[in-house]
């Protein structure tokens, strides 16, 4: 019986890789795209709700043949947020001859496939990848360790905050700013971005602290809430997500500190129906909301949420989708060299206005808003009769910064 | 003044919270030596069994029912699975834990999903009870604090007072001894762990409102609850609720401080770049990590913990 | 892939204890494990399986070091990979100064990663194995903990989030091979493995080798022969370390990045499985753990969603029933058969074989149904499972496998007792046979 089991271990797993590495031959009408992204594990519930963005985006890319004569396909690929295990993911979709690559969460996997994208590519020009990047914000990716093949459609994080931060400084009722972020790269580099861009832009604007807590470990976050407090804090700015932005916001809703949050990432229908109506008037800065004045996105988030009973989350998956195609249909190739060379500097128009993909540094420019949650929109959040509230929007143009990359085009 | 009270204060709550989090694996782990892995993951399904039924029939039943469940499901787990593998020896016992805990995560986002579910604070305790430095503190948390009192006594009337208490303790040292006597061990053991689990169960159910029920809540809890019930010493209650108290103190006490550990650490006389990687650091900072750290040294110099009857 | 499922089981299948006498089972197995890395990039030439081979070179040496620890000295660590993970940010370190133009060839890195482990090892061997037991596990629990908690803090020496990541292909090139690509950096990474796991399995045959069995069976008897239990326990602490430093290095050489996540408590977890899978009690053991449950993690993922759910019923049916994981079941079968004693088996085994094949149809078919479930209410379709159509909303698509699954589980219960009075009446018979 003991023996059974071993050899039933052993089939399966066997089994499992023959299974595994079946590689088909490339048809030239279908481009594949590698998503490489939490499937399993804590963050699936993420890596499913991009899932359904892409299966989504890339429908509507098929049925309007918008891509020419080819068609998108979807491969999806657990990475459970692990940077090795994207690597492997990464070497499987090499093998199958996938030529697409897209990711978003965690910048620790970002920074392995962008590596790995740039080491590919220079060892084996023939299996040349294209690395769309849909959410990993570490500004250091468009900058000092930018790389040609890697295409970002999400603002980084310093953009993100130039827009938090013009906004604030506008803001003649704050004061007092606290910055609070988890403790690892991302959370430093908005602490660091947030005292660059805030401090000091205005006589009586000052940052009166700066906290890092590690990701999730902290339970109880009312002795922070009571030293933003004590710092006399009017506004909290912060890039802090998931569960720790919830409890933050919580602790600060159930002890009665009256503090504007500025954030990233309230827009979660997770922290939203969390926080509850304790979470009126907080902001935060994204690149479309469900209350934008755009209707024939708000057609596409009706259609993909009677589809997937979910609300509509990545516009900008739709969009990179869609000028992906658009960049294939203009050149009539699929040859990733070529299809980045067409990407970089493209410019092109979405129902939200004029966007750019920068040819420096390969970053999209979009326009920004900035919002807050408010009662009575035409949108709400199931549950919580709250919605986003655009109070400011930045053009395209306006969210460009400065960049340091210094990337080599190949060939 | 007021803010060395408030840093009491916080203590306090964070520290009874702790006790309450850390209880039932005291109970498991000091009458039973079963390192139990799993017992955060009978936490979250308090949290989720509390959930559904107060959707069902409203938060107070949920209150009863729902640790009641996990003890249950305790028992089973005890004595279908534990009990099997305990000839095998410690490792496999605590190896058993780690998997089911590994089970349990998979399971509970396939039936309530994969985000969190909205398990909210009940209306008649949602109100601030009382106010200090302009910080309010609800309701539920006073109920919180109360119950955390509560398991404390009960636990401890219910091993030293009460006759089933006094034949857990022997159960503990002399299993054959016991056993001879006519008492069925395995069964106290089954009872102990169902207790333990259900006293998870009940630290879900009051605490998945106030800090989110979700898949991932069991792997957040992490490592805490172990830190407290080795500090205070594996089977003491007491040791463990004084080491809860300590940590919440400590830890409360050390996020207010900004001063950076090169500083401080150069005034006492050990040297550290005070601009280097480490002098940087502040103690707010580092105040998470404080528990390890705690932790490891107290092991180290003592294995017994503050107020453990055994060693290992 | 099932050649090499085969390389640790003709390593040894017997216990460590005897490995000592080695002779000429010994090296024939030592052959057949070179024999093997050789020839299996051959076999598995593409990119995937190459990558997969290199993974399983790493998992090895990785859960040989964890074993020198859990099996030979008795030791639970639950930080092991804090050792593996600052092996190879060592080596990362060094590799960022040989892109610099430090003249070093990179083959040689991973002693960089040996000395990365050994040195975080003195430290949190000197707290931990001053005790032994559940003190030792928890205090290992506990500098896990505090490990991780610095590297995060410390962006300037562990890059944060993103890690550190250098060129392996940046070095003197040696011979003409610059390292980049995937089948060079397989043998170089094939050579570590051998070479590492050849001198583990030394270190199981010097005196320490043995003390560290002793201190585990018996720490009371070694303090009375004279020997200090605490310092057996610590020297084989910093050994263990070493080699998990080298695991580290060899990853760091693989990945070319090393972040956070290699430090952490899933790395610690994923090597106590393997560990346990294949089986502490021989030095094999964790060679085919290693194996088995790198292709578990990365192919399974390929071909089901419910595979972590899977990995947990396997870990937790191991613990139940093969306490001595699979080289153990190996173990207790290799003199029944060298016996000739066999063929009395096959009966009973094989009468269990279809319950076996029911009880597991009914879970599988299950698990895929509610994750299936789950996928269908997200928007996905359902695909097919076993050639049939999946429409996990219809109840009576649930009745099959429940069924299958209750009848397996019966017939079981009914057929495991005799299959395993038959094996323990022939090892009795095999053990008086030999004896």
């Amino acid at each position: 019986m003991k023996f059974t089991k071993a050899v039933v271990l052993g089939t399966v797993a066997a089994g499992a890789l023959f299974a595994g590495p079946a590689t088909t031959a490339r048809a030239d009408e279908t481009v594949r795209i590698a998503y490489i992204d939490p499937m399993s594990g804590p963050f699936a519930s993420t890596g499913r709700l991009g899932e359904q963005h892409f299966r989504f985006a890339i429908d509507r890319v098929n049925a309007a043949h918008a891509a020419g004569n080819r068609t998108f396909e979807l491969v999806v690929m657990d990475n459970e947020v692990s940077p090795e295990k994207s690597l492997t993911m990464f070497r499987k979709a090499v093998d199958d001859g996938i030529h697409y690559i897209t990711q978003g969460n965690g910048s620790s996997v970002a920074f392995a496939l962008s590596d790995a994208t740039a080491k590919n590519n220079r060892r084996d020009p023939n299996h040349a990848v294209l690395y769309l990047n849909y959410a990993a914000v570490d500004p250091a990716l468009t900058n000092e360790k930018c790389n040609w093949w890697h295409f970002r459609f999400d603002a980084d994080s310093d953009m993100k905050m130039k827009a938090l931060a013009d906004d604030i400084v506008a803001s003649p009722n704050i004061h007092k700013v606290y910055v609070f972020n988890q403790d690892y790269s991302f959370g430093q580099s908005v602490e660091k971005a947030a005292v660059a861009m805030i401090g000091g832009k205005r006589a009586d604007l000052e940052i009166v602290g700066t906290e890092r807590v590690p990701l999730g470990k902290v339970t109880d976050f009312t002795p922070y809430i009571a030293k933003m407090r004590a710092a006399g804090a009017d506004a909290v700015v912060t890039g802090a997500w998931g569960t720790d932005l919830t409890l933050l916001v919580k602790a600060a809703a159930d002890t009665g500190f009256p503090a504007t949050f500025f954030t990233y990432y309230l827009g979660a229908r997770e922290t939203v129906q969390a926080v509850g109506m304790a979470g009126k008037g907080d902001a935060q800065i994204s690149e479309w909301h469900e209350n934008v004045d755009a209707p024939e996105i708000d057609r596409m988030a009706a259609e993909f949420k009677a589809k997937y009973n979910e609300n509509f989350y990545y516009w900008r998956v739709v969009n990179m989708i869609d000028t992906l195609a658009a960049a294939m249909k203009k050149i009539d190739s699929a040859d990733p060299l070529k299809v980045g060379q067409a990407l970089a500097g493209m410019k092109f128009q979405t129902p939200l206005g004029a966007e750019e993909i920068r040819a420096d540094n390969h970053q999209l420019l979009q326009p920004m808003y900035v919002s807050v949650l408010a009662p009575d929109m035409p949108h709400m959040f199931p549950g919580v009769p709250l919605g986003f509230k655009t109070i400011k929007r930045f053009d395209a143009e306006e969210t460009r910064l400065p960049t340091t990359c210094a990337m080599k085009a190949p060939g | 003044m007021q803010e060395i009270l408030l840093v009491l204060l916080n203590g306090l709550v964070y520290g009874l919270l702790l006790f309450m989090l850390s209880s039932g694996l005291t109970l498991i782990v000091g009458m039973m030596g079963v390192l139990n892995f799993a017992h955060a993951s009978f936490y979250m399904l308090g949290a989720y069994f509390a959930y559904t039924i107060s959707v069902g029939i409203g938060f107070w039943p949920a209150l009863v029912i729902a640790p009641l469940l996990v003890g249950v499901l305790g028992v089973v787990v005890e004595r279908y699975g534990l009990r099997a593998v305990h000839r095998n020896g410690k490792l496999a016992e605590l190896l058993f834990t780690v998997g089911l805990a590994f089970i349990i995560g998979e399971v509970v986002p396939l039936i309530w999903g994969r985000t969190a579910v909205p398990y909210r604070v009940p209306a008649a305790l949602d109100f601030p009870a009382f106010t200090l430095g302009g910080i309010n503190y609800q309701a539920y948390r006073l109920f919180m604090m109360a119950v955390s009192v509560a398991i404390f006594a009960g636990l401890y009337a219910a091993l030293a007072r009460t006759r089933l208490g006094l034949v857990i303790r022997a159960a503990l040292t002399h299993p054959e001894m016991v056993a001879m006597l006519g008492h069925n061990v395995p069964r106290v053991f089954t009872l102990v762990f169902g207790a333990g689990c259900a006293l998870a169960g009940l630290a879900g159910v009051i605490g998945g409102n106030v800090f989110t029920t979700t898949p991932g809540m069991a792997e957040a809890l992490g490592a805490i609850v172990f830190a407290v019930v080795i500090m205070g010493g594996l089977g003491s209650i007491p040791g463990a609720l004084i080491a809860s108290l300590a940590i919440g103190f400590i830890q409360t006490a050390s996020v207010t401080l900004d001063a950076p550990l090169g500083a401080v650490l150069g005034r006492i006389g050990l040297p550290l770049d005070p601009h280097g990687a480490l002098g940087q650091l502040t103690i707010a900072h580092a105040a998470p990590a404080v528990p390890y750290l705690m932790l490891v040294l107290l092991l180290a110099l003592n294995p017994r913990g503050l107020m453990g009857a055994r060693a290992d | 892939m099932p050649g090499e499922t085969q390389l640790p089981a003709s390593v040894s299948v017997r216990p460590a204890r005897r490995i000592g006498r080695g002779g000429r089972g010994a090296a024939l197995a030592w052959g057949g494990a070179i024999a093997i890395a050789l020839i299996a990039p051959h076999l598995f030439a593409s990119g995937f399986g190459l990558s997969l081979l290199c993974r399983m070179a790493i998992a090895i040496v990785f859960a040989l070091s964890f074993n020198m620890l859990l099996g030979q000295g008795g030791m639970l660590d639950f930080g092991h990979a804090v050792f593996f993970g600052l092996g190879g940010f060592a080596t990362m370190h060094l590799l960022k100064l040989v892109d610099g133009g430090l003249a070093l060839p990179v083959v040689l890195l991973p002693l960089a990663g040996a000395l990365g482990g050994a040195l975080a090892a003195l430290p949190a061997g000197w707290l931990a194995t001053r005790r032994e037991g559940t003190s030792f596990a928890m205090i290992t629990l506990g500098i896990a903990e505090l490990a991780v908690a610095l590297v995060v803090m410390i962006p300037q020496w562990f890059g944060g989030e993103e890690g550190v990541s250098g060129d392996r292909s940046g070095g003197v090139a040696l011979f003409g091979f610059d390292f980049g690509s995937a089948v060079q950096i397989y043998y170089v990474l094939a050579a570590w493995a051998l070479l590492a796991a050849a001198l583990m399995w030394g270190v199981t045959r010097t005196p320490l080798g043995r003390l560290a069995n002793a201190v585990r069976d018996n720490p009371l008897r070694v303090d009375f022969l004279g020997y200090d239990p605490a310092r057996i326990r610590f020297l084989t602490f910093l050994l263990a370390g070493l080699f998990a430093g080298v695991a580290g290095g060899m990853q760091a050489l693989n990945d070319e990045i090393m972040t956070v996540s290699n430090i952490g408590s899933a790395a610690s977890g994923a090597v106590l499985l393997m560990t346990y899978i294949g089986g502490v009690g021989t030095f094999s053991g964790p060679v085919i753990g290693a194996v088995l449950v790198t292709l578990l993690q990365v192919a399974l993922g390929t071909v089901t969603d419910a595979w972590q759910l899977y990995s947990g019923l396997i870990f937790v049916a191991m613990v139940l029933w093969a306490p001595g994981g699979i080289s153990g079941i190996v173990q207790s079968h290799a003199p029944i058969l060298r016996a000739g004693r066999g063929a009395r088996l096959l009966g009973p085994y094989l009468a269990l074989l279809p319950a076996v094949g029911l009880t597991l149809a009914g879970t599988v078919g299950l698990a895929e149904l509610a994750y299936r479930l789950q996928a269908v209410r997200g928007g996905a379709r359902a695909g097919r499972l076993f050639g049939l159509a999946v429409a996990p909303t219809d109840p009576w698509q649930w009745l099959l496998p429940l069924a299958l699954f209750v009848l397996g589980a019966w017939l079981l219960s009914r057929l495991a007792p005799p299959a395993r009075a038959a094996w323990q009446e022939a090892a009795a018979q095999a053990a008086r046979g030999v004896s």
